[in-house]
C-alpha cells in the first residue's frame, strides 16, 4: 500500500545540518561554480484548518476515522450538490493572514482547478487562484549559526499569499491486486495554502521558517499543524544559480513529512542540482519526491508532463466579502459576516512576542525562550512554576530545561503528560529555596516524583530522610569523625566538606559544615 | 372540466370534497398511460404518487390541507434529484441512478402536499432545444394530435406520412411542457439556462416562467451552466405560476447563490391597470428568421398595450447579437467543468474496462455521454486552456457584462417590461428539426430567450395565439430583477386579453369525456 500524506518511519539518521550556503574564499583557485552557486528555496505549505466541519460541507473532520465514514453528498460530488462556505475556515485564514502580516483581501474569489484523479471526485478542486484571501505578508524566524544556541539570527521570508482550498481524498494503491482504493474522509477538508517567496537559501532556513509557522498556527489554533498527521504538508521549490544571473530552473520536492526531513530534502536537492550542473548537466522543471529512507529525491513518475488545469471561476460561490469596523453594514446579521478588525483585536500573543515577554519578564536568555516555546505547553508550565515559587526565574529555567525537558524527551512524553505537575515542581523548588533540602537532595526527590505515585515532595523528603541537616551538634559530630581521618590540614578543607556531604548523603547544610570545619581545624 | 383550469380551482374542489386527491392522481396516471406516445415522462412514479395522494386525502379529511398545492399532481424534469425515484438526465451516464436526496424545489413542493407523478423527458443533460436528443427518444408535441393542428395541416395522403407530421415540443424541458399541455399534470418543473423552459412552453401552449437568477434554489438541479441555470415553472395559467413561485422562492442555505432577503409570496390582482406601464419593444429581437406570422402577433400585442393606455416604445439592446456566440463559450466551459465529475467512480455508469484508471474514465465517458455532450465538453475544455482563456472565456464574460448592461440601461430609462417573441417560429415537424445538428438548432432557437439568462432577469412566455398551422405561439415578457410580481401581473393582464384556445385532444376527450369541457377557441386576432 502506498498512501499519500501518511508519515513514513523516520528511519534515516539525520545527516549533517550544515548550511549549504555558498562557500566563500578560494577565489581564483577553485573551479568556477563550486564556490559561487546561490541556492534559492521557496515553500508551498498546505495547512489543514482546525475545524469541526469541512470547507464546503457539513461533514465532520477527524483524523484516522474509518474509511469513507465522513463523506457528505457534496464531498462525493453527487450531481446537483453545491458548496456552502464554512465561516470557521474563513476566520482561521483571516487570523493566519493577520498573524503573518498579510493584507487581507476584502473581496476574494474561488476558482476551479481541473484534473482527473481518483481521490478528486468532482474532477476539480475549489481553490483561490485569482484573488486569494490574504497576500503580501512576512514570516520572521530565528536560527542559530553553526548550530550554536547562543548565536541566533533573525531572518524574514516574504509570504506571497494564503489561499483557501479543498483537500483531496486519499488513494490507496493495492499493486498486488492492481486496485486503487479511495477514501474520501479527507476530501473537502479546508486547507490554507501558504505560498512563500523564494527567500531562503538552505534546508535549515526552510526548516526554521516552517517550525515558526507551525508554532504560530498552533498558537492561533487555526491548525493543529502536526506534520505526521498530514495537517501541515510542505512542498519545496529549489533552484540554484550563479550570483548576478537569473534564477535557475527549479524543481519541486514533495513528500516531506517532518521538519527534519525538510532540511535534509532541501539540502540534498541543492547539492544534487549543483553537482548536476557542475557535471555539465541540466535541471528539469520536474516534481521530485523525497525518500526519507534513502535520504534523496527522485523524480515522480505520475507528475510527468505539463498539466493544464483549465482554471475557471467557481460559479456556485459568490465572491467572499470580508468587512472591517468601517465597512461593516449596520443591518447585517453578525453571524453572517466576518469582521477583520474583530479578529485582529482577539489575536493571541504570537510566539515572537511571547519569547520577548519571557526574556523581559524573567530575565532568561533568548535561546531559552525558544526552547520554552518549542515544546507545546512548556512556557505555560514554566510560568506556572514561577507563580508558585520564591525561586528566581533564572534558577527555575535550569530545572525546567535540564531536568524536566530531558526527562520528558527521554520518555517521549509531552508537557501535558508530565507526571510532575508545575505545582509539584514548584513545591520541590520551594524546599530547595528555603534551604530545607540541598540541591542534590532535590534531584533525588525529583527522581521519586517521576514515578507519579502521588507523594508530595515533603513526604518523599521525610521518608528518605533527605532534610538538610541544620543541627549544629549533629554536624559537629560528623565533622569530628571526618577530621579523625584528616587532621590539621587547612588546604584540604574542601575535600573535607565533600566527605561530610558524602557521610550525610548530601543533606548537610554546606555553609554550616564549612564553619564547623574551620572552627574545628583552627582549634 | 377539472383539468382545463388552473389548479387553484381544483384546490377548491379538493377542499369541498368534489374530488379527492386519489381520484385526481389516478385520473392523471391513466391519462399519462393513454398519452404515453408523447414520451413526455421517462419515469412514472405511480406507487409513490398514490401514496402521497393518500396522505393528502387524509389531510383533507381532517380538514387540514397544507395549502393550495396539497393533492395537486405535478411532474418534474428528470434533471432534478428526487430521492428514491430515478434521476437520469436522459443520459446513459445516469441511467438507473437513484439519488439519496431531493432537490430543494422538489422538497418544497412535496412539503406542501403536491403529488409527484413522475419525471419528464429532456435533451441529454438539458443540452438541446428540441427535447429530441435524450436516450429515451424525442418528446412529441401534444398539439401534433390536436383537432386544431389536424384541421389546418391535413395529413399528406398516406398514414405513414401522418406519423412524420408530428412536431417537436422545443426544449430542453419538452417533457414538462408536454405534460402540462396534455393535462397529465397541473404544474411541472423545468430548468432554464438559455430558454429551456420558455421555448417548449411557447411551442406547447403553456405558461413558462424563468424567475430571476438567485430567487429559487438550484440545489439538486443537475447543472448545465451554473451561472445561468434557473428552475423553471410550467403551468396552464399565470396565476398558477405565481402560486408555485411563491412556494419555491427564497433563500436556501444549501445554495450560496440564492438571495438572503426573505421572499414574500404574492397574489396577482384581478383588476389590472396597464396605463402607467412603459412597455419596451427591443428592435434587435426582430431577428433574422423571425416568421412574419410571429412578427405580426408581436406587433398586435404591442398595440394591445397601446390601446389599453400603456406607453409602448422601441428600445435597443445593441449587444444582443453577440449573445449566441458568447453563450456558446460560457456554456461549454461550464459544461466541461460540471461534467468532470462523471468518471464512473462514485456513481453512474462505469465502463467494463480496468486496464488503468485513465482508460476506465475514457471508456466510461465515451459510453455515458452522447455526441452533443461530448462535443460541448471538448470545446469547453478548449476555451479553458491557458492559451485560450483570455481570448475566449474572459472575452465572453466581458460580452456577457455588456449584454446585461444593455438591460440595465433600458430599464434605467423608465421601461418596466420588455415584450418580445419567445421563438422565431411555431414548432417544426421532427423530421425537419433533425435535419440540422443540435448546435445549429440550439443557436437558432435560444436566440430570443438567452439574453435574459445572461443578465439573470425574470422572463415569462405566455401562449398567445395559434399559428396558421394550428400550433401555439408564445410571446415573452422580460422584467426587472426580482420584480416577478410586476412581470406576472402584466403577463396575467395579457393572458386575459388574448384568450388562448384550449388544446383539443382526442385522448383527453375519450379518456375523460364526462368531465372535460372545452373552452371556445377564441383568438385575439
Amino acid at each position: 500500500f502506498c498512501t499519500r500524506g501518511s508519515s513514513a518511519p523516520e528511519g534515516a539518521k539525520q545527516g549533517s545540518r550544515a548550511c549549504a550556503r555558498p562557500a566563500t574564499g578560494h577565489r581564483g583557485t577553485a573551479p568556477r561554480g563550486l564556490a559561487s552557486w546561490v541556492p534559492v528555496v521557496g515553500l508551498e505549505i498546505h495547512v489543514q484548518i482546525s475545524s469541526n466541519s469541512k470547507l464546503f460541507s457539513g461533514s465532520q473532520v477527524q483524523f484516522a476515522a474509518p474509511p469513507n465514514s465522513l463523506v457528505s453528498f457534496f464531498d462525493a460530488s453527487l450531481p446537483g450538490t453545491l458548496p456552502v462556505l464554512n465561516r470557521r475556515c474563513v476566520e482561521a485564514a483571516v487570523m493566519t493572514g493577520l498573524a503573518l502580516n498579510c493584507s487581507i483581501n476584502k473581496k476574494s474569489l474561488f476558482d476551479r482547478k481541473h484534473y482527473f484523479y481518483a481521490d478528486l471526485p468532482a474532477g476539480y478542486q475549489i481553490t483561490q487562484q485569482r484573488v486569494p484571501i490574504a497576500v503580501n505578508g512576512s514570516l520572521s524566524y530565528s536560527l542559530c549559526i553553526d548550530n550554536k544556541m547562543s548565536q541566533m539570527v533573525t531572518k524574514t521570508v516574504r509570504i506571497k499569499q494564503i489561499q483557501l482550498e479543498q483537500d483531496s481524498g486519499k488513494s490507496l494503491h493495492d499493486d498486488a491486486r492492481s486496485q486503487t482504493l479511495v477514501d474520501l474522509n479527507r476530501a473537502g477538508v479546508g486547507l490554507m495554502e501558504v505560498v512563500t517567496e523564494p527567500d531562503m537559501c538552505c534546508g535549515e532556513e526552510a526548516a526554521a521558517a516552517v517550525r515558526e509557522l507551525q508554532l504560530i498556527l498552533q498558537t492561533l489554533g487555526s491548525s493543529q499543524a502536526i506534520m505526521a498527521e498530514g495537517q501541515l504538508r510542505v512542498d519545496a521549490n529549489v533552484s540554484v544559480h550563479h550570483p548576478g544571473e537569473p534564477y535557475g530552473v527549479r524543481t519541486e520536492v514533495k513528500n516531506i513529512n517532518s521538519v527534519r526531513f525538510l532540511a535534509k530534502a532541501v539540502d540534498y536537492e541543492i547539492q544534487r542540482q549543483i553537482e548536476e550542473l557542475e557535471n555539465g548537466g541540466t535541471i528539469l522543471n520536474e516534481t521530485r519526491s523525497f525518500d526519507s529512507k534513502l535520504g534523496c529525491t527522485i523524480p515522480m513518475r505520475d507528475k510527468e508532463g505539463k498539466q493544464d488545469y483549465r482554471f475557471m471561476p467557481e460559479p456556485n460561490l459568490p465572491p467572499l466579502i470580508l468587512y472591517d469596523a468601517k465597512s461593516l453594514p449596520v443591518n447585517m446579521n453578525h453571524q453572517q459576516v466576518v469582521n477583520i478588525d474583530w479578529i485582529r483585536e482577539r489575536l493571541p500573543d504570537l510566539p515572537s512576542v511571547k519569547r520577548a515577554k519571557l526574556v523581559e519578564l524573567y530575565g532568561i536568555l533568548p535561546e531559552h525562550s525558544f526552547t520554552l516555546l518549542n515544546e507545546d505547553g512548556l512556557a505555560e508550565y514554566f510560568e506556572n512554576v514561577i507563580k508558585q515559587t520564591q525561586m528566581k526565574p533564572k534558577k527555575v529555567i535550569g530545572w525546567i530545561l535540564n531536568d524536566l525537558l530531558s526527562y520528558l524527551k527521554q520518555h517521549a512524553l509531552t508537557v501535558k503528560d508530565s507526571p510532575v505537575s508545575s505545582f509539584l515542581l514548584a513545591d520541590l523548588l520551594n524546599l530547595l529555596e528555603r534551604r530545607e533540602i540541598s540541591s542534590s537532595a532535590a534531584k533525588q526527590v525529583l527522581e521519586e516524583l517521576w514515578k507519579g505515585e502521588g507523594k508530595t515532595p515533603l513526604k518523599i523528603v521525610k521518608e528518605k530522610k533527605l532534610e538538610l541537616i541544620q543541627d549544629q551538634k549533629e554536624l559537629e559530630q560528623i565533622c569530628q569523625s571526618v577530621m579523625a581521618i584528616k587532621v590539621g590540614n587547612q588546604k584540604v578543607l574542601n575535600k573535607l566538606i565533600g566527605l561530610v556531604q558524602r557521610a550525610t548523603r548530601g543533606r548537610s547544610n554546606p555553609v554550616l559544615v564549612k564553619q564547623i570545619l574551620e572552627k574545628k581545624l583552627s582549634e | 372540466m377539472l383539468r382545463s383550469m388552473g389548479f387553484r380551482l381544483v384546490s377548491a374542489a379538493l377542499k369541498e370534497g368534489r374530488v379527492t386527491p386519489t381520484e385526481l392522481c389516478q385520473r392523471c396516471l391513466s391519462l399519462i398511460k393513454s398519452t404515453s406516445f408523447l414520451n413526455a415522462y421517462v419515469t412514472v412514479a405511480e406507487e409513490t404518487a398514490l401514496k402521497q395522494a393518500e396522505e393528502s386525502e387524509k389531510r383533507y379529511r381532517r380538514g387540514q390541507p397544507l395549502g393550495v398545492l396539497d393533492g395537486i399532481p405535478i411532474a418534474v424534469k428528470d434533471n432534478f434529484n428526487t430521492a428514491g425515484i430515478e434521476t437520469t438526465c436522459a443520459s446513459n451516464m445516469l441511467k438507473g441512478y437513484i439519488s439519496p436526496y431531493n432537490a430543494t424545489v422538489v422538497q418544497k413542493l412535496l412539503d406542501q402536499g403536491a403529488v409527484l407523478l413522475g419525471k419528464t423527458n429532456l435533451d441529454e443533460f438539458a443540452m438541446g432545444s428540441g427535447s429530441t436528443d435524450g436516450i429515451f427518444g424525442p418528446v412529441r408535441n401534444p398539439w401534433s394530435y390536436s383537432r386544431q393542428y389536424k384541421e389546418k395541416t391535413p395529413p399528406k395522403s398516406s398514414s405513414e406520412n401522418e406519423e412524420s407530421d408530428w412536431v417537436i415540443t422545443g426544449g430542453s424541458s419538452g417533457g414538462s411542457a408536454a405534460a402540462v399541455s396534455s393535462f397529465t399534470c397541473f404544474v411541472a418543473l423545468g430548468s432554464d439556462t438559455g430558454g429551456s423552459t420558455r421555448n417548449p412552453a411557447a411551442h406547447c401552449g403553456v405558461v413558462g416562467l424563468k424567475p430571476t437568477y438567485g430567487l429559487i434554489s438550484r440545489h439538486g438541479l443537475i447543472p448545465l451552466v451554473n451561472s445561468m441555470d434557473v428552475p423553471g415553472i410550467l403551468t396552464r395559467c399565470v396565476d398558477d405560476a405565481a402560486v408555485v413561485l411563491g412556494s419555491l422562492a427564497g433563500h436556501d442555505p444549501k445554495d450560496a447563490t440564492t438571495i438572503q432577503d426573505t421572499f414574500k409570496p404574492f397574489e396577482l390582482p384581478n383588476l389590472i391597470d396597464v396605463r402607467k406601464l412603459c412597455i419596451g419593444i427591443p428592435k434587435e429581437y426582430h431577428a433574422p428568421g423571425l416568421s412574419s406570422e410571429i412578427l405580426a402577433l408581436w406587433s398586435k400585442a404591442a398595440d394591445l398595450f397601446k390601446d389599453a393606455g400603456a406607453k409602448v416604445i422601441e428600445v435597443s439592446l445593441p449587444h444582443t447579437r453577440y449573445s449566441i456566440v458568447c453563450y456558446h463559450v460560457l456554456c461549454t466551459a461550464e459544461v466541461a467543468s460540471n461534467m468532470a465529475r462523471f468518471d464512473g467512480l462514485e456513481y453512474g455508469h462505469r465502463a467494463d474496462m480496468n486496464k488503468s484508471t485513465e482508460s476506465m474514465y475514457a471508456a466510461t465517458r465515451r459510453e455515458g455521454f452522447n455526441d452533443v455532450v461530448r462535443g460541448r465538453i471538448l470545446s469547453g475544455n478548449y476555451f479553458l486552456l491557458k492559451q485560450n482563456y483570455e481570448n475566449y472565456f474572459i472575452k465572453a464574460q466581458k460580452v456577457r457584462r455588456l449584454i446585461a448592461n444593455d438591460f440595465v440601461k433600458v430599464f434605467g430609462s423608465g421601461v418596466d417590461i420588455l415584450l418580445t417573441p419567445t421563438t422565431l417560429s411555431d414548432a417544426v415537424p421532427y423530421m425537419e428539426f433533425i435535419k440540422e445538428d443540435n448546435r445549429t438548432r440550439s443557436a437558432q432557437d435560444d436566440i430570443l430567450t438567452q439574453a435574459a439568462n445572461m443578465a439573470g432577469l425574470p422572463a415569462i412566455s405566455i401562449p398567445t395565439a395559434l399559428s396558421k398551422r394550428g400550433l401555439p405561439v408564445g410571446l415573452q415578457f422580460i422584467g426587472h430583477s426580482f420584480q416577478e410580481k410586476q412581470l406576472l401581473t402584466v403577463a396575467k393582464w395579457f393572458e386575459k386579453q388574448v384568450k388562448f384556445p384550449m388544446i383539443q385532444l382526442e385522448e383527453v376527450k375519450r379518456h375523460d369525456c364526462s368531465v372535460f369541457q372545452h373552452q371556445k377557441s377564441v383568438s385575439f386576432l
